[in-house]
């Protein structure tokens, strides 16, 4: 319920939003928590596991029960913390977990099975038997088990991601922050200040501590109004920083429409920050432990800093009857705040004996504890046990609970940093130097009095301005709180039943124990088995609490057991966010060639290679598969004439004096030899003595080569050339450079190829001035172009190369062509075909393992000369005659099928792992032979020709006989090629 | 890296030479390449445990003073 005159919210604005269906009112400020707390609404989530009845337990982004989804339809957006959406007009709000309503869970039949279902439940009952794991049990457990769930819709919100740079990144604006950001300003600093909260001040909100001589609050507004007029820095609120990286870099979430209604405009939901800081100040604070004593997670109960939070910064109170139980000095403040502003306090519980509260207007009951609480679906009693052991009931709708500060150490330890146990303090600090250029301050740091954090954030200012060569400017500190933090541990109150240390995942006192029990003793262990510390609130609240029962459990110190890793995100982060601009059509770039649109235009279906894409197949009226289609391009090719853009492959221009004795170097034959106007086939290989690619290179002038690659290689043989003339020999003069782009390249292939160029080349051409492997200039239409006779079908061919912008029109007028002789364009389907007829390797072939023994080339490489690859080629193993060598394979049956990927093996032996003889790599349909044909890796295939083996294809299902052969189907003698 | 062995260096020189590599948590030399910039080859000196880079030089500068080509 509010409480007048209390809050920072605005009391004239009406906001309307709506929780499971139920239409609220709340107040311009509010978050859905704080909103709902004003309304008497405490149910918000069920837990995780057992579907326990749960309410808000904190007021900031660390919260584990009050988890919600926002939106509906597609712009649903599941597991939002309460505490932290902010309410507006007409919002939509459900709560998860539970089914057929929040108050009435049919899962929460899960609670009564508790006995069953604790620790490593899930590892100990679903082994058996295994394959019952992914068909019945993990389905079953995850239904029931959830968060909340995705809508299944392609997300329609929009995105951005954006960079930053600065000197001084100050991470969380509380007093500690506002003031490095201050002093950092002053200083001539370039300061970023970012906070997740919508409102800068961190704590001083949710105080009534003054600062100078005024309220906090009001102080910080002062602060923020005088930083935002700083031309040298940038306010980031609503931006979480959630993860710290090498040199600087930070990762940071700003949610930049997340709290209005208003999804359209331009402006994106969510923003992922890559934020690179010369300096850095860590401000975070600290969050709040709680205590954990049987049913401590009943609606009602929440974190003490949290009820002053509700009452001091939205006008809040959660209850009616509040009481108070802490290890701590600071929790009275929770009970003082309560009781100025009028709410009946029904206790102060302290557990330390020697507790002093000073002008208690409320009962004080020192070294008690509270050891249980009563009600259903919100909290009703608790029960507290004196120092004498008497037991004692109070009738209470809230309990302020509080076990001590944490400070939040998260980001110094996500460069692999450990913090440091603090004694006194009973508490993890951060390790000073464990992000390089980073300095924790305040809270974060260990320091809790306010004007301990003012001064500690100066000093944060002043040394960051002082690392990067500033004079630091002086800034005054006000006057402030400078209570010390007196507390004693207490993690777990004695006594039976559960006691929740992680709300979120359902994780007891008990559970931690038994972990130990079964040895899971290492804090990483228990974390895996218990799944303490897992999902969206990563244990911000249980992590310190849990480890101190483990060690207790061990016999161990807390030092020595440890934390588990912080790893970022500190807060969840959307993927749509990290990859914003990348969804869809976006996520990969496209590269298109010259004739894509004509090719699009004619029915093609398009299929990626790398990032290019390239048609499959050409369909015409009255073809109702691809086959046929496939069946008359390479027709065409055979037969005709066929016309094919091979733009995609990788072209490389090299120039210079020793542009040979580079290709000499990385093809295993040799180019040096090359007549200028020829063309060579040539074969690159690995150092490791593995193929890494192969394809032409054309001799243009004696010092001017052009190499293709082909398609999926040229980045790898880009990169390779520039090692080996940079890394191995920097004295070679020779420049290349890619031309892929550059050129439009198009195949023309089939017995009537010369006649297509001879109607669209300036000069005609003839077999004896334009032999099988010339190359040289051209003109087509008055455009200089390059010409190549070269063939990947076996049929007389040629490549005709003109620059990229004619491409288009040349495409077209090619087609046109061919189609006047019986011919036309080729996609994908009917080039493999091809090739496969004559035996031409692709990557399917070279796929990294094969050597340029197993495709039979080994005597290509040249023993007059050195190349990459040369020595490891020769190893033994790599040439040895058990390896699985290339052939030819034809069905026995003519109408049997053939799969890529299929094993072989002998006809009698079992089609099992040990037996195999070798693969398959490219089968096709040969419409020249009238059945399927392949070509795989055989075991001594060479020396097997006529041999008939088993084809086995475990996956699809497909078993056949094959007959092992010559892997050229097609004109063997090689004469078309030539004619 | 950089210093490729002779054909006829023997198998261990060229296993060496191909697959070894120290691995040490403190300062050690690397390769990169800024593929999707200058394309230029570096030799990195990094700290594994800090990943702070201490030291950037074109490989084929380091190749040149090196001296012998491989």
């Amino acid at each position: 319920m509010r409480v007048a005159g209390k809050g920072l919210v605005d009391h004239g604005v009406r906001v309307r939003f709506r929780f499971d269906g139920v239409t609220y009112h709340g107040h311009a400020g509010d978050t859905v928590a704080s909103a709902l707390l004003a309304n008497g609404v405490n149910l918000m989530g069920r837990s995780f596991k057992y579907h326990r009845p749960r309410g808000v337990l904190t007021a900031g982004s660390e919260e584990p029960n009050a988890l919600i989804t926002v939106g509906e339809g597609a712009q649903a957006e599941p597991n939002l913390r309460a505490t932290q959406a902010e309410i507006y007009e007409g919002m939509v709000v459900r709560s998860q977990n539970a089914w057929p309503s929040l108050a009435f869970d049919v899962m929460a039949v899960n609670d009564l099975a508790a006995p069953f279902l604790g620790a490593g439940f899930y590892y100990k009952t679903f082994m058996w038997p295994k394959k019952f794991w992914e068909a019945i049990y993990e389905p079953v457990i995850r239904k029931a088990a959830g968060l909340g769930a995705l809508s299944g819709q392609s997300n329609t919100d929009t995105y951005e991601k954006a960079f930053a740079f600065c000197d001084l990144l100050v991470i969380g604006a509380g007093p500690t922050g506002l003031m490095a950001a201050l002093s950092a300003a002053r200083s001539g600093l370039d300061v970023i200040l970012a906070d997740e909260d919508s409102l800068m001040g961190g704590r001083l909100n949710s105080e009534t501590g003054a600062i100078g001589h005024q309220p906090g609050a009001v102080w910080a507004a002062q602060v923020v109004t005088e930083l935002a007029a700083m031309e040298n820095v940038r306010l980031m609120s609503r931006t979480t920083v959630t993860g710290a990286y090498d040199g600087g870099m930070y990762g940071a979430l700003e949610r930049v429409n997340q709290h209005t209604g208003q999804r359209t405009g331009g402006a994106p939901l969510e923003c992922f920050w890559r934020i690179s800081a010369k300096q850095s100040v860590l401000a975070a604070g600290a969050i709040e432990r709680p205590v954990a004593f049987q049913n401590n997670d009943r609606p009602g109960i929440m974190m003490a800093g949290a009820v002053r939070s509700y009452l001091n910064r939205w006008g809040v109170s959660p209850g009616k009857r509040v009481a108070v139980f802490g290890n701590n000095d600071d929790a009275q403040q929770t009970a003082r705040d309560l009781a100025k502003a009028g709410v009946h306090v029904v206790a102060l519980i302290d557990s330390r004996v020697d507790a002093v509260v000073r002008g208690a207007e409320f009962p004080v009951i020192t070294g008690a504890q509270v050891c249980n609480s009563g009600g259903r679906k919100a909290l009703e009693s608790i029960t507290f046990q004196r120092a004498s052991g008497q037991k004692d009931s109070l009738q209470v709708d809230c309990l302020a609970m509080s076990g001590g500060w944490n400070p939040t150490v998260n980001l110094t330890c996500h460069t692999g940093g450990r913090p440091t146990w603090r004694e006194d303090i009973q508490a993890f600090v951060p390790t000073a130097g464990a992000v390089a250029g980073l300095r924790a301050a305040g809270a974060c740091n260990g320091v809790f009095s306010t004007l301990g954090c003012l001064q500690d954030g100066v000093a944060a200012g002043k040394a960051a301005a002082k690392a990067l060569g500033k004079k630091p400017a002086d800034v005054d500190l006000p006057v402030a709180e400078n209570a010390p933090y007196r507390m004693s541990p207490l993690w777990a109150v004695a006594g039976k039943g559960r006691a929740w240390l992680d709300f979120q995942n359902d994780v007891s006192v008990k559970d931690v124990k038994q972990a130990a029990v079964e040895n899971f003793k290492s804090v990483e262990h228990m974390k895996r088995y218990t799944t303490q510390g897992m999902a969206t609130d990563q244990g911000k609240n249980s992590n310190v609490a849990a480890l101190a029962i483990l060690a207790d459990a061990t016999g161990r110190g807390i030092p020595e057991t440890g934390t588990t890793t912080f790893r970022p995100p500190y807060t969840p982060v959307s993927i749509a966010a990290m990859g914003a601009g990348s969804q869809g059509h976006g996520f990969a770039p496209e590269r298109w060639t010259t004739s894509h649109q004509a090719t699009v235009e004619r029915g093609a279906p398009m299929i990626e290679a790398g990032l290019w894409y390239r048609p499959s197949y050409f369909p015409k009226a009255g073809e109702s598969t691809w086959r046929e289609s496939c069946d008359r391009e390479v027709g065409y090719v055979r037969r005709a004439v066929g016309v094919c853009d091979v733009s995609t492959l990788g072209k490389i221009d090299i120039q210079g004096p020793d542009a040979a004795q580079l290709l000499d170097f990385v093809y295993t034959n040799m180019f040096s030899t090359l007549k200028v106007g020829r063309v060579r086939y040539g074969l690159m290989l690995r150092e490791d003595g593995h193929v890494m690619d192969d394809g032409t290179c054309a001799r243009l002038g004696a010092q001017h080569f052009v190499m293709t690659t082909t398609t999926a290689a040229a980045g790898n043989v880009m990169r390779h050339l520039e090692f080996v003339t940079q890394c191995l020999h920097p004295e070679w003069q020779v420049s290349f450079t890619s031309v892929t782009e550059q050129w439009a390249q198009f195949a023309i292939a089939g017995p009537k190829a010369r006649e297509v160029l001879n109607g669209l080349l300036d000069a005609p051409i003839d077999g004896e001035n334009w032999p099988f492997m010339a190359c040289g200039d051209v003109r087509v239409g008055g455009v200089a172009g390059r010409l190549f006779r070269i063939s990947f079908s076996g049929e007389h061919a040629y490549e005709l190369a003109v620059p990229s912008r004619y491409g288009a029109s040349l495409f077209d007028a090619l087609i046109k062509a061919a189609e006047a002789l019986g011919g036309g364009p080729y996609g994908m389907e009917a080039l493999n075909v091809l090739r496969i007829e004559k035996g031409f390797i692709t990557h399917a072939e070279i796929e990294g393992r094969a050597t340029a023994f197993d495709i039979g080339m080994g005597r290509m490489i040249s023993a007059k000369k050195d190349c990459v690859g040369k020595v490891m080629a020769a190893r033994e193993g790599l040439v040895a005659e058990e390896r699985p060598q290339l052939v030819g394979l034809k069905p026995v049956a003519v109408d049997a099928e053939l799969s890529a990927g299929a094993f072989l093996f002998d006809r009698a032996a079992d089609a099992v792992r040990v037996n195999h003889q070798g693969h398959v790599s490219s089968v096709g349909y040969s419409p020249e032979l009238g059945h399927m044909i392949g070509l795989g890796f055989l075991r001594r295939g060479p020396a097997r020709l006529g041999e008939i083996v088993r084809l086995v294809d475990h996956m699809r299902g497909i078993e056949t006989e094959v007959e092992i052969c010559n892997p050229v189907f097609v004109d063997a003698a090689g004469e078309r090629v030539r004619g | 890296m950089l210093a490729r062995p002779e054909a006829t260096a023997g198998v261990e020189a060229w296993d060496d030479y191909l697959h070894l590599r120290e691995n040490p948590a403190g300062v050690t030399e690397e390769l990169w390449q800024h593929e999707a910039g200058c394309a230029a080859w570096l030799v990195v000196r990094r700290d594994t445990r800090t990943h702070e880079i201490s030291e950037v030089t074109l490989a084929a500068d380091v190749k040149r003073s090196m001296g012998v080509a491989s």
